[in-house]
């Protein structure tokens, strides 16, 4: 019985054209060489896209120093910033720029690990229900938004608290401190919810309290991510024109303190933008000013990168 | 087909006053929302020896085993008395984290902190305010020799936890329980993530643990319950069908549910 079924078989095989059946291409060949062939052509264009920005940016940035000889040190480490007279010393806007960086990070870090603490380990569902729209509400509203509250709100307090016009670093702190907070208190929820749970089990079961095991465990095995959460926030800060233009008060000139006019890269690039022309210094400048931004946001990506892969290390088992 | 098994009749052995008893629970019921998990389970458990607790898949054994730690606290409702050393430890004004540091647990998954193996065991012992350098270092020694470790990581407590082999991570869990002097210690299936060789260490170390300690096993395999246990409870379906001594167990199950399951019928 068995014999004639296989030999059966054999003979429906035979009368099979096997050669033209796997030489032939199907639909679903052609439909596969057609979705390669966009995904292709997409990135293709995307990545074109962004080296010819990355060549623009760059050739423009650097004609300062080729065309118009200007020494790249003096640039970095000059005070004056009168373009129109040939002095472009860019140090007060790079000042400027990481001074509310850092401080709007600074500010903004614990409310946001703490923010974050309470959307993931004491109010999971309160947290994901009522925090987590709001928070993503904070993300969507435009920065000229913020901006106008800011110099609605914030400049008229600092004003009355400290006296002098109320522009400066600090409410551009206080601007960027609440435009930063949504970005890291979502990146810290998403790596605090990513530490494995049997790492909390582990800790709960040898007696550890629920703080002990939030700030000795979670957190540390959440430090990876709660770094990258913190250059992103810093990287978004750095950034940001609009809002800090507002309530910077735009002076190029050395901070000397925290509430005086001062001007970032990115303000300065907005508010000079208009007033060059094409090919002279002070429009150059504005290039150099906006490649250093570029090689900022370059540099905070690769921390990123460094941290995500000392950060798999740590968790590999 | 599973039969529909009869829950009226149970075989659940009880102790006479001669016998010291480590932890009680009398009609403990666990709730998971509306899923009614445990059954009035009514286990006691004599002190310096082993307990398995076996049964096929959601018998309601791990939902047992974890809430004698109140390790359950935040995800089901527990009812019912737990006694141990004369306190019903059921009742919320009870300090939880004082309970588990007397009542140890290990879980399925070796779960080793990525930390080095000397501060996997410390840990806890810093939680309680433990600084002294010497006191902790005793402790390290004799958690680590305690669960059968020492001799293989004395060289290299500082290396990376993680680092270990699964058995030896699982070892380690152990001893990291075991620093802190608990008198019972609970595992849930700490065996099914190893392979047989270290299975045979575990379970050697566990027999000459329950010298010292009183040890509840949640197991799925049923040669090691009787390789290990004094004592043996089976669930089925969120019910404790029976409780004897393993030999009884093993040889005359009083009840059918318990023969099919010890012969192989189901589970």
């Amino acid at each position: 019985m068995e014999q004639t079924n296989s030999s059966f078989k054999q003979e429906k095989t035979q009368t099979k054209d096997w050669a033209y059946t796997l030489h032939h291409a199907t639909r679903a060949t052609h439909e596969d060489w057609l979705g390669r062939s966009i995904s292709y052509t997409c990135i293709g264009i995307i990545i074109l896209v962004v080296a010819s920005m990355l060549w623009f940016i760059t050739s423009k940035g650097i004609a300062t120093f080729t065309q118009n000889h200007v020494n790249v040190w003096q640039f970095l480490s000059g005070t004056n910033w009168a373009p129109d007279q040939g002095k472009i010393g860019a140090l007060p806007m790079i000042v400027g720029s990481f001074a509310v960086t850092f401080a709007a990070a600074l500010v903004a870090t614990p409310f946001a690990i703490g923010t974050a603490i309470f959307m993931t380990e004491i109010a999971p569902k309160r947290g994901r229900k009522f925090l987590q729209p709001v928070i993503e509400l904070l993300v969507g509203i435009p920065s000229v938004v913020y901006g106008f509250i800011g110099l609605a709100v914030v400049v008229p307090f600092m004003r009355h608290l400290v006296g002098g016009s109320g522009f400066g670093i600090i409410s551009a702190t206080f601007v960027l401190f609440v435009m930063v907070l949504p970005t890291i208190t979502t990146m810290t929820v998403d790596s605090l919810r990513a530490v494995p749970r049997f790492y909390k089990e582990a800790s709960l079961a040898l007696g550890a309290t629920r703080w002990q095991t939030v700030s000795r465990v979670i957190l540390r095995a959440a430090t990876p991510g709660i770094l990258t959460a913190i250059i992103f926030g810093m990287a978004r800060a750095f950034g940001e024109a609009l809002a800090v233009q507002m309530v910077i008060g735009n002076a190029a000139i050395m901070p000397k303190n925290l509430v005086s006019p001062a001007a970032t890269l990115t303000s300065q690039l907005t508010t000079g933008i208009g007033d060059t022309i094409d090919g002279t210094l002070p429009n150059n400048a504005l290039w150099s000013l906006a490649l250093i931004l570029l090689l900022m946001s370059l540099f905070f990506n690769a921390l990123v990168r460094v941290i995500a892969k000392r950060g798999q290390l740590s968790h590999e088992r | 087909m599973l039969k529909n098994y009869s829950f009226e009749k149970t075989a659940v052995q009880t102790f006479d006053e001669h016998t010291t008893l480590a932890m009680k629970t009398e009609n403990m019921q666990v709730f998971y929302g509306s899923n009614h998990a445990m059954h009035d389970a009514s286990l006691a458990f004599p002190k310096n020896q082993i307990t398995a607790l076996i049964g096929a898949s959601g018998s309601g054994k791990s939902t047992y085993l974890r809430s004698l730690n109140r390790m359950n606290d935040t995800i089901a409702t527990v009812t019912g008395k737990i006694w141990y050393h004369g306190v019903d430890i059921n009742q919320p004004n009870v300090n939880i984290y004082e309970i588990r540091r007397h009542i140890g647990m290990v879980f399925q998954r070796p779960n080793p902190f990525a930390k080095s193996i000397r501060e996997n065991i410390i840990y806890a012992l810093r939680a309680t305010g433990v600084k002294n350098k010497k006191v902790l270092d005793e402790r390290v020694e004799q958690s680590l020799q305690g669960a059968a470790l020492w001799d293989e990581v004395k060289d290299s407590l500082d290396k990376s936890a993680l680092a270990l082999s699964g058995g030896q991570q699982q070892r380690l869990c152990i001893a990291r329980s075991l620093a802190m002097s608990p008198d019972v210690l609970l595992l849930d299936e700490p065996c099914s993530a190893l392979d047989p060789i270290s299975t045979v260490k575990v379970e050697e170390t566990l027999l000459e643990l329950q010298k010292k300690y009183t040890i509840i096993i949640v197991t799925h395999n049923m040669q090691q319950a009787a390789r290990i246990s004094s004592q043996c409870a089976f669930f089925h379906l969120g019910h404790v069908m029976e409780y004897s001594p393993t030999t009884t167990m093993f040889s005359t199950p009083q009840i059918q549910v318990t023969q099919d399951y010890v012969s192989g019928s189901f589970g």
